[in-house]
């Protein structure tokens, strides 16, 4: 288990408990568990009303990566359905680079829970489901035992706290795609079948998990909404910056001094966080390259890395927040190397329903690992660029943008190094000559 | 719902809000490509060659999944889409084998189709393309994992179509493969199988040559061969099949079977035997001379001409010394109906007898009387496919009529039709049906007579009196209610089904026999006691002024054989049945009898008869059939045999030799519809005598008597519910009939009903069905299975 970090310019919410044994449902009740959603029942009739107006003066924006503002996703549950509704926890982590709901799941377990009853007040569920990732699997005792707490506690379970409100909790692993964590696919997985997206719209909010109104977030997204009600929304709004409330969880590694997970105002200078608050390049080395949101957001230049953490400015960087795992590369690493890495997760992780996707991983991954094996051409490079080109905005999910955007970064801002290691500038071995198979088929 | 109105490519178009931006396009000429769309079944937008841009969206779309909306924008061609169809094309390519040339699928490819279009044959990869070896799933499907672009066509058609689930997805990515339901670890051989109906739907819906048919891989070039669209052969559902056929030296050989085209009245729809149970016409033992038996007691063969006038010289003295009454014929479900027409006319004005009948799969006589007066009330097979509400009484559509079934399973998941089924098995469509009750067995006369109101029948129709009442409220409260009904309900039992059902407004009915024709040879009178159109015989009518036939009923088939026994019929004249092995006859039935048989084969009862002449199947003529429901259709000429004759020649000839009076016998019409292929004079040297025949007859040279459309006036006019538009049938189109004399006939359960359901499973097809290696095939495979199951259960 990774030893928690900590950094003077952090601003804790919604890791406020964080190393202080919150797992403990007493230790959590404590530190104010569980009084959010007995304030939010305390608001009578009103109560929807009252979170979902919180939740959106917050401006809390969902922190799986899209950032769609969460309050305004609640609301577009309709009020009134014949099929259940229900609550959906995102906890299928998968981002290379992101480890970020790790640590609230195994620090603070009652604040997803808390956070699950909130949203399920909120849409008037009676049901909520915290969906772990495969290889969490050794997180799921942990939160399991949670949940068990909380029904000991009767804060699950029938009429909780006396609102005449039942709320239940189930508890899921997926078994280890990548993904699932796109939220229908998290619901086709959730359901028993093959974890592969839907079609949308209908989106979840309207036919969602089985075929009922869900609002489906992700695990930090929901740990943030019991602080919000405590705190005021509008509170929350100005911890951060213009459309980016609130603070959010960085996961920082690679060459780092001091990786770890922070929580850092959104808004907050990369620059400074790479360099003051993970303690800067490890071993005084040079600064190459940034990923600043997961391994599929296109990746920064040492010159670029002069940028508020929020949605919008990361946006007009030319990259994206993300999934909040920033990857900080010195100048030892291969960006031939790095990509090829980096495409084989999403080649890996494609799950083959959408051709773009399914075959455009493939052949780029072949593709950079003939190059890095040190049979490219600079053909190649263009062939990669093509490939990734034309995979942007043409498949079924995200997961074809995902894999094509860093690509796409890395040949467009490291073409040079490409060049330079085809040329031979790299050592590495001739295994075959392009030449002799290029267009052999 | 409302119309809305939308620009695709500066064209308006109006379409009903909801329409699929994709269909819409259809509709005014504007083709979207798209590998994974396949109406009708579950939207995947997995392929990507649909999309399209539209006006403030800011990606490219894909028209498979997006609704048409009032004022949307669309572009379908622009640089963007083009280049975006092309990398997918490329895409695809990278992997595929490229063995186009030796592919099933060449020249039939959509894959091959959309690169030709999109120019997308440059290829980038330098790593070698992912290669499986082919698996053979089944005697049929074979799976060829290289060629296939994973749309998933096959998965939704085997579980959503045929509701079998037999096909799957394994793996992700680029390893994803589709795969059959028996994995090689589960299977005795170590091979992937697939447990299911063999339909072949999933080779249909293949858009390349990834499923490949077992009885056509590696045969033939699509371009080599002739397409003919008939009508199959095999069950009462009358589906189009549309044949391949090749040039042989001996005539023209079927190939291939299958429904490319889909504009049959089976729609999408092909059942295994419409597609693969062609084969029974290349049977080695197809019989090609006729035979006569020679005074040693054998079989010879002898020419045509040495035959047919052996036949007619016999049967006229035996009619002439012994009575057209000591005649017996027996007629099939498998001839045309202009054959059948002729068959009966034959034998009752040219024998003078009406003792004819055939093998009697359902009750169509009661089902007229039952509806006479009601002719709009008896449905189309097309019906099944749009009926809000349908009742299922008796019969197994899944096997018997499959294309019923599919039509059923369409309309309830599409239509969200309701479905009740009454059946005393637990049939596969109940998995469909809104209420399933299961009827004690031998309970449909008892469930029928509680329709009818007769509460007591309940404890016999069904052990749950709850269910069966709760069962007759839902139907009552059925407005539009289509009742289909199985050969079980015959008689006056049928009636009292029929006429609860006539109580409900919108009712329509049909009635479920077992092959191709057994609706048209019930229609066009094989009946010891009806005219065609179940014109009583012996009452006044047209046809019985004009036929000039014995006024008393006919002896019927049970009959003609215990009189047979007895040694008082002293002719069987049979046309394309097997009577000794359907009826399992002592031989001994017809030693007193001169029997003439007309048969494609040396069948039980060929093997007894005196000459055996070798017939055409219903593959190998033209003509009309009549499906279980009444529709008419037309059937075309698709293979040929050297030395083979259609039965409605053979009846001419016969006819002629007795000394007929040709013209009455076969109103021959005026035109340029010659020999219809129908005879193969110019070969067989016949030519000139059949000019001198027709100059003979006072025919103009041109015209045959063959043609069986010469029937067709004759029909239309003298057969009550047979008044059809030629032109329809002419143009493959199918027309529904309702044939049933005008006035309330002869009272219901008078006669004997003599149904004999021949109840084939998805792998036989009574006598013809032995003939089909294939039909054996999926029989030996089906019983390895179960044997299996047998094993592993044990």
């Amino acid at each position: 288990m990774p030893t928690l970090v900590s950094h003077p310019d952090e601003v804790k919410v919604v890791s406020r408990r964080f190393g202080q044994g919150a797992a403990d449902i007493e230790k959590y009740i404590e530190l104010d568990g569980y009084k959010a959603v007995q304030n939010a029942i305390a608001q009578g009739p009103e109560m929807s009303n009252w979170i979902i107006n919180t939740m959106k003066a917050s401006g809390l924006r969902g922190r799986g990566g899209a950032g769609f503002p969460t309050g305004m996703k609640w609301s577009f549950v309709p009020k009134v359905s014949e099929k259940p509704k229900y609550v959906l926890v995102n906890g299928d982590e998968s981002e290379p680079g992101t480890c970020k709901d790790h640590v609230i799941f195994r620090e603070d377990p009652h604040s997803v829970i808390e956070g699950t009853m909130i949203a399920g007040l909120a849409i008037g569920s009676k049901l909520g489901f915290i969906y772990l990732r495969g290889e969490y699997r050794y997180l799921l005792k942990m939160v399991e035992k949670a949940v068990a707490d909380a029904y000991a506690k009767g804060f699950l379970g029938k009429n909780i706290f006396g609102s005449g409100i039942d709320f239940d909790i189930i508890t899921q692993t997926g078994a280890g795609a990548y993904e699932v964590g796109e939220e229908s696919a998290l619901m086709e997985s959730l359901e028993g079948k093959r974890g592969v997206p839907r079609i949308k719209p209908p989106f979840p909010a309207v036919v969602g998990l089985y075929g009922g109104p869900t609002v489906i977030n992700n695990a930090e997204t929901i740990a943030n909404a019991a602080h919000i009600l405590l705190m005021g929304g509008e509170a929350y709004a100005k911890l951060g910056t213009e459309r980016n409330g609130g603070t959010r969880l960085f996961g920082i590694s690679g060459h780092v001094e001091r990786p770890g997970v922070y929580e850092l105002p959104m808004g907050y200078s990369l620059r400074k966080a790479i360099y003051e608050v993970a303690g800067g390049i490890k071993d005084g080395k040079k600064l190459k390259a940034v990923v600043p949101g997961g391994s599929s957001c296109p990746v920064l230049t040492a010159d670029e890395i002069d940028v508020g953490l929020d949605f919008d400015q990361m946006g007009k960087a030319g990259t994206m927040l993300g999934s909040g795992g920033i990857v900080v590369l010195d100048e030892t690493v291969s960006i031939v190397e790095f990509a090829m890495r980096v495409i084989s997760f999403y080649q890996h992780e494609s799950c083959g329903w959408c051709i773009p996707c399914r075959e455009g991983t493939d052949w780029i991954k072949k593709t950079l690992t003939r190059v890095h094996a040190g049979g490219g051409s600079r053909k190649d490079i263009d062939n990669v660029q093509y490939l990734a080109e034309n995979m942007m905005g043409r498949t079924f999910c995200p997961l074809g943008d995902a894999a094509a955007m860093p690509t796409l970064g890395f040949v467009k801002k490291f073409r040079k190094e490409f060049e330079d290691y085809i040329d031979g500038k790299r050592v590495g071995t001739q295994l075959i000559t392009v030449d002799q198979l290029v267009g052999a088929h | 719902m409302a119309d809305v109105t939308l620009t695709v490519d500066g064209k308006l178009i109006t379409a009903p809000a909801g329409t699929l931006l994709i269909e819409a396009c259809k509709t005014v000429g504007i083709e979207i490509p798209a590998f994974c769309y396949y109406p009708g079944l579950s939207l995947q937008a997995a392929c990507r060659m649909c999309v399209v841009r539209i006006e403030k969206m800011p990606k490219l779309q894909t028209a498979c999944t997006t609704p048409v909306a009032e004022g949307m924008i669309v572009y379908t061609d622009t640089p963007d889409i083009i280049q975006a169809r092309k990398a997918t094309l490329q895409l695809l390519l990278g992997n595929h084998p490229l063995d186009c040339p030796v592919c099933d699928a060449g020249g039939e490819c959509e894959l091959q189709d959309m690169t030709f279009k999109y120019g997308a044959a440059d290829s980038f990869y330098a790593e070698p393309k992912n290669h499986r070896e082919e698996q053979k799933w089944s005697p049929v499907v074979y799976f060829d994992r290289p060629r296939c672009i994973l749309c998933y066509r096959c998965v939704r058609m085997c579980g959503e179509g045929m509701d079998v689930f037999a096909l799957g997805i394994q793996n992700r990515g680029s390893s994803s493969v589709i795969a059959p339901n028996v994995p090689a670890h589960m299977s005795p051989d170590d091979l992937a199988h697939v447990d299911c109906e063999q339909c072949g739907m999933c080779i249909d819906a293949c858009p390349v040559g990834a499923l490949t048919s077992g009885t056509y891989r590696y045969k033939t070039r699509p371009w080599e061969m002739n397409h003919v669209a008939t009508i199959c052969t095999h069950c009462g559902d009358g589906c189009k099949t549309t044949l391949g056929v090749r040039s042989t030296s001996d005539g023209s050989e079927i190939v291939r079977g299958d429904n490319r085209d889909k504009s049959g009245i089976n729609g999408d729809f092909l059942c295994n035997k419409g597609r693969y149970a062609f084969d029974f016409a290349n049977h080695e033992d197809r019989l090609t001379q006729p035979l006569v038996r020679q005074p040693s007691g054998e079989l010879k063969p002898v020419s045509w001409e040495v035959a047919l006038s052996h036949v007619g010289s016999k049967l006229r003295e035996l009619r002439d010394t012994r009575g057209g009454k000591s005649i017996g014929v027996i007629g099939s479900n498998r001839i045309t109906n202009e054959e059948a027409y002729l068959l009966q006319k034959f034998a009752r004005t040219v024998l003078g007898t009406n003792n004819i009948d055939h093998h009697r799969t359902a009750d169509y006589v009661s089902f007229a009387q039952a509806l006479a007066g009601h002719a709009d009330r008896t449905a189309s097979l097309n019906d099944t496919l749009k009926a809000p509400a349908i009742l299922l009484v008796g019969g197994d559509p899944t096997n018997q009529s499959p294309a019923t079934a599919w039509n059923i399973r369409t309309n309830v998941r599409l239509n969200r039709a309701k479905l009740y089924v009454a059946n005393s098995e637990e049939i596969k469509l109940r998995r469909q049906a809104k209420a399933f009750l299961q009827l004690a067995p031998f309970g449909y006369n008892a469930f029928a007579a509680y329709l009818g109101g007769d509460d007591a029948a309940a404890a016999s129709a069904t052990f749950d009196g709850n269910a069966l009442s709760s069962f007759r409220d839902a139907l009552k409260a059925e407005e539009d209610l289509l009742i289909l009904i199985g050969a079980e309900l015959r008689g006056a039992e049928l009636k009292k089904l029929i006429d609860f059902g006539l109580r409900i407004p919108g009712a329509k009915f049909a009635l479920l026999a077992d092959y191709a024709n057994s609706r048209g040879a019930a229609d066009m009178g094989l009946l010891p006691d009806m005219f065609p159109g179940y014109v009583p015989v012996g009452s006044p009518s047209d046809l019985a002024a004009e036929y000039s036939a014995p006024a008393e009923p006919g002896l019927d088939l049970l009959e003609l054989f215990d009189s047979a026994d007895r040694g008082n019929i002293s002719a069987f004249y049979i046309v394309g049945s097997n009577p000794i092995s359907r009826y399992r006859l002592d031989p001994s039935t017809f030693k007193n009898s001169f029997v003439v048989v007309q048969d494609m084969f040396l069948t039980e009862t060929a093997a007894l008869a005196d000459v055996v002449l070798p017939a055409a199947n219903l593959y190998e003529k033209s003509g009309s059939v009549t499906n279980s429901y009444g529709d008419l259709q037309q059937v075309s000429k698709a293979g040929d045999r050297a030395g083979v004759r259609t039965d409605f020649e053979l009846i001419v000839r016969i006819a002629d030799k007795m000394g007929a009076d040709m013209p009455k016998l076969v109103p021959f019409g005026k035109g340029l519809r010659a020999d219809m292929g129908q005879t193969r004079g110019a070969q067989s040297g016949e030519a000139d005598r059949h000019s001198i025949w027709l100059t003979a007859n006072n025919l103009e040279p041109r015209l045959s008597p063959f043609d069986p459309f010469a029937t067709l006036d004759e029909i239309q006019r003298l057969v009550p519910g047979y008044n059809l538009l030629r032109l329809q049938l002419l143009s493959g189109n199918d027309q529904h009939l309702s044939p049933a004399a005008s006035a309330p006939l002869v009272q219901i359960g008078k006669r004997r009903d003599l149904v004999h359901p021949a109840n084939d499973s998805l792998f036989t097809s009574g006598t013809l069905g032995r003939y089909s290696g294939m039909l054996s095939d999926l029989q030996d495979n089906e019983s390895q299975r179960l044997i299996q199951i047998q094993t592993a259960a044990d």
